[in-house]
């Protein structure tokens, strides 16, 4: 006898999980949509929780060990919270000649922030990007989704402790 | 098919040709609105010399893809004479449109100096041409011709052999004969077939797909479609990397312009060829460039390889035959129907012909895109085309084939590019990137920085390349520290030597490549960090023990 399928409850009533939602039905609900819906997911909250991780697997039949491999498989996906306003620095070979460990070193130095981490107030994180195609601006740095090429250390920093 | 459906798809095709019956501009502005150009705020300059130009007769203000010299971005080109305006600002608009005014009818571009001049442009010929998100402007510029022709002349059979004439290779880095990798396809048993473009261009220091998706995504999808129908195949997918939103943005335009169009999707061109494409994304894991990892990723799986054979070319994506060719190998696909497989056999050196898209970087003063004829020789790319290095400082190296390529010495340079002439240095020909190096880099520091990017992207499936990089890594990372012996050196050796010969895919096969290639042409600078424990370069920090310094 086949089981009967329910399609998962929304884990709230936040608008965002119907866009998530959304994206998943127009694939067809169907497992190989996990990595899409996981974007569709990040975009939408930031970052992937529990809630995200079980509500996607749930839809898509894809049992839940399996979206949480394919979630920290790739590095693009982050399970954590992200501060408020998120620097992503190049670390691809042109940046890395032309001082992109100097940069991340700044953060550490002024900001008290490594890679992967957030700034104690929740401000600020510090991402690194194996190779972002900004090659001729090298280094390049993205703060909140807008390219600093050919970034200069106390310019960026006085940015950032500005915000 | 109905009468009516058929007048729809007609009067869909007229409204294509609309514009031809406008007269054509005096003068136009082409800003260039690629990512690089971008992040200088072009868009800020589009708009404002569209508001000076408005009500203007005969002066028109053009969004363009790339026009190549990245270094001196924002760009704006006046199509008419060839004028170039470098680092423009919103502030400089006025003097850009007081050169519009004064551009005489029937003006002649000058010649843009070596950058420009010395190139052959095939992939990137509508590249600061075209708008990339223009559908008319693509056929305005002859695009879908060698669609049009493929699908009302030719059998799926003719193409294949077209392309095999034509000595087309895999432009992903491998150099995989196309024309046979289509046979393969179009012969395997199956009934589903797919088409996969790989745009998931994870090597460092290049930026070649990006560009081209960004400045022309309708020739990926032109492409795609001509492979589509010499393979059989109904459906297709561009994988391409998450951290290029505007690269994605601009070929989800595309693929929607040239599916109402009738360029894609059932029906194509009133023939019965259907061919229906989607974008994946993928997710930042360097390795799913290889193409069993992004078979995986597409499936939405965890991308790690499997042993091949079965080829993807026989089973593939859910086990159906599928053809998968990068960006570049697709690009240049519609120029070679257009122009015919003879010309583009005619460019070129030996087995490689054609041209070659390469992204230059690092300590070189004109970086940027470029285009060359396949035996051009290593120092007119870098010397002419890229015009020295940065401050006149001496050359030390260049690195082609990322992650897997290796480092090429002075010694070298008149070498002509080619598949075979980079393999035999050692390096590999890899997607395109080059990256500069001067006497500030320091060759050990390099092959560690690209051991550590190999043992972080290493996916964990087979162990000679999980344990091997992190190994390889330690080691060099010893040396650096000025903390080797010459015992180490020989163990590194070793290992490598196991890890290229062991692991399952590319991303371990290559992994030591940097390494082989950095101790071949630069010993010397291993030995001065294990020996005299100095890092020539100056990069490496280096504690001195205590008996040296005595």
């Amino acid at each position: 006898m086949p089981i009967p399928y329910h399609k998962p409850e929304p884990p709230s009533d936040d608008k965002r999980w119907k866009i998530v939602a959304t994206r998943m039905r127009r694939l067809g609900d169907r497992p190989e949509a996990l990595i899409e819906a996981l974007h569709a997911a990040q975009e939408a909250f930031g970052f992937l929780d529990d809630d995200a991780l079980e509500f996607v697997g749930d839809t898509l039949g894809v049992p839940h060990s399996r979206v949480f491999g394919v979630a920290t498989f790739y590095s693009f996906f982050t399970l954590k919270p992200q501060g408020e306003h998120t620097c992503v620095v190049c670390t691809g070979t042109a940046c890395y000649i032309n001082g992109a460990a100097d940069i991340i070193g700044a953060f550490g130095r002024e900001l008290g922030v490594k890679p992967k981490g957030t700034t104690a107030d929740g401000k600020i994180s510090l991402l690194t990007a194996r190779c972002i195609g900004a090659c001729s601006l090298a280094p390049a740095v993205v703060v909140d989704g807008d390219m600093r090429g050919k970034a200069k250390i106390d310019e960026l920093m006085a940015e950032l402790e500005a915000m | 098919m109905s009468e009516n459906a058929a007048a729809a798809r007609t009067m869909r095709h007229r409204t294509i040709t609309i514009d031809e019956n406008a007269g054509p501009p005096r003068a136009t502005a082409r800003v260039c609105e690629a990512a690089s150009c971008m992040s200088g705020n072009a868009s800020d300059l589009t708009a404002r010399l569209r508001e000076l130009t408005e009500g203007r007769e005969g002066l028109a203000v053009k969004r363009v893809g790339c026009l190549g010299l990245c270094a001196a971005g924002p760009l704006v080109e006046i199509a008419e004479t060839g004028q170039m305006f470098e680092h423009v600002k919103p502030a400089d608009a006025e003097d850009i449109v007081a050169a519009l005014d004064g551009v005489p009818a029937g003006a002649q571009r000058e010649p843009q100096g070596a950058f420009f001049e010395k190139q052959v442009r095939v992939a990137t010929e509508n590249f600061g041409v075209v708008d990339p998100e223009e559908l008319d402007d693509y056929i305005a510029a002859g695009g879908f011709r060698a669609l049009r022709r493929v699908l009302s002349e030719m059998t799926s059979a003719e193409v294949r052999d077209e392309i095999t004439e034509s000595g087309l290779r895999g432009r992903g880095g491998a150099g995989f004969p196309t024309g046979l990798k289509w046979t393969t396809v179009a012969k395997a048993n199956g009934e589903r077939k797919f088409v996969i473009c790989n745009a998931d261009e994870g090597d460092p220091g290049a930026f070649m797909d990006r560009s081209v998706l960004e400045s022309d995504p309708y020739r990926v999808l032109e492409g795609m479609a001509i492979a589509a129908f010499a393979v059989h195949a109904s459906e297709g997918y561009v994988y391409c990397r998450a951290e290029y939103p505007l690269a994605v943005k601009r070929l989800q335009t595309a693929i929607r312009l040239a599916q109402r169009a009738g360029y894609l999707g059932e029906h194509i061109l009133d023939t019965s060829f259907a061919f229906n494409v989607q974008v994946r994304l993928g997710a930042g894991a360097f390795v799913c460039g290889e193409e069993t990892a992004l078979i995986a990723s597409v499936e939405g799986r965890r991308g790690t390889p499997r042993p091949r054979p079965p080829y993807p070319a026989v089973a593939g994506l859910w086990g159906n035959p599928t053809l998968i060719n990068n960006v570049e190998t697709f690009a240049s696909v519609p120029t070679i129907l257009r122009e015919g497989p003879e010309r583009y056999a005619q460019i070129g050196i030996g087995k490689s012909k054609g041209t070659k898209v390469f992204a230059l970087a690092g300590r070189v003063v004109n970086t940027g895109m470029v285009e060359v004829p396949m035996g051009m020789t290593l120092r007119e790319i870098i010397f002419d085309i890229g015009g020295g290095i940065i401050d006149g400082r001496p050359f030390k190296a260049v690195q082609t084939g990322g992650p897997s390529g290796g480092c090429i010495p002075a010694e070298h340079l008149d070498t002509p590019v080619s598949y075979e002439s980079l393999l035999e240095l050692g390096s590999f020909m890899g997607s395109g990137g080059m990256i500069v190096m001067d006497d500030t880099s320091c060759m050990v520091d390099v092959a560690k920085y690209f051991q550590d990017f190999c043992r972080d992207e290493s996916c964990g499936k087979c162990t000679p390349c999980r344990v091997g990089t992190t190994q390889m890594y330690m080691l060099l990372d010893l040396i650096t520290r000025g903390e080797a012996t010459e015992d180490d050196l020989a163990q590194l050796e070793r290992l490598a030597g196991i890890v290229q010969r062991m692991s399952l895919c590319g991303l371990g096969q290559g992994a030591p490549n940097p390494i082989f290639s950095t101790l071949r042409y630069f010993r010397d600078e291993y030995m001065a960090h294990i020996v005299d424990k100095t890092c020539p370069a100056g990069v490496c920090t280096i504690s001195q023990p205590a008996e040296v310094m005595a």
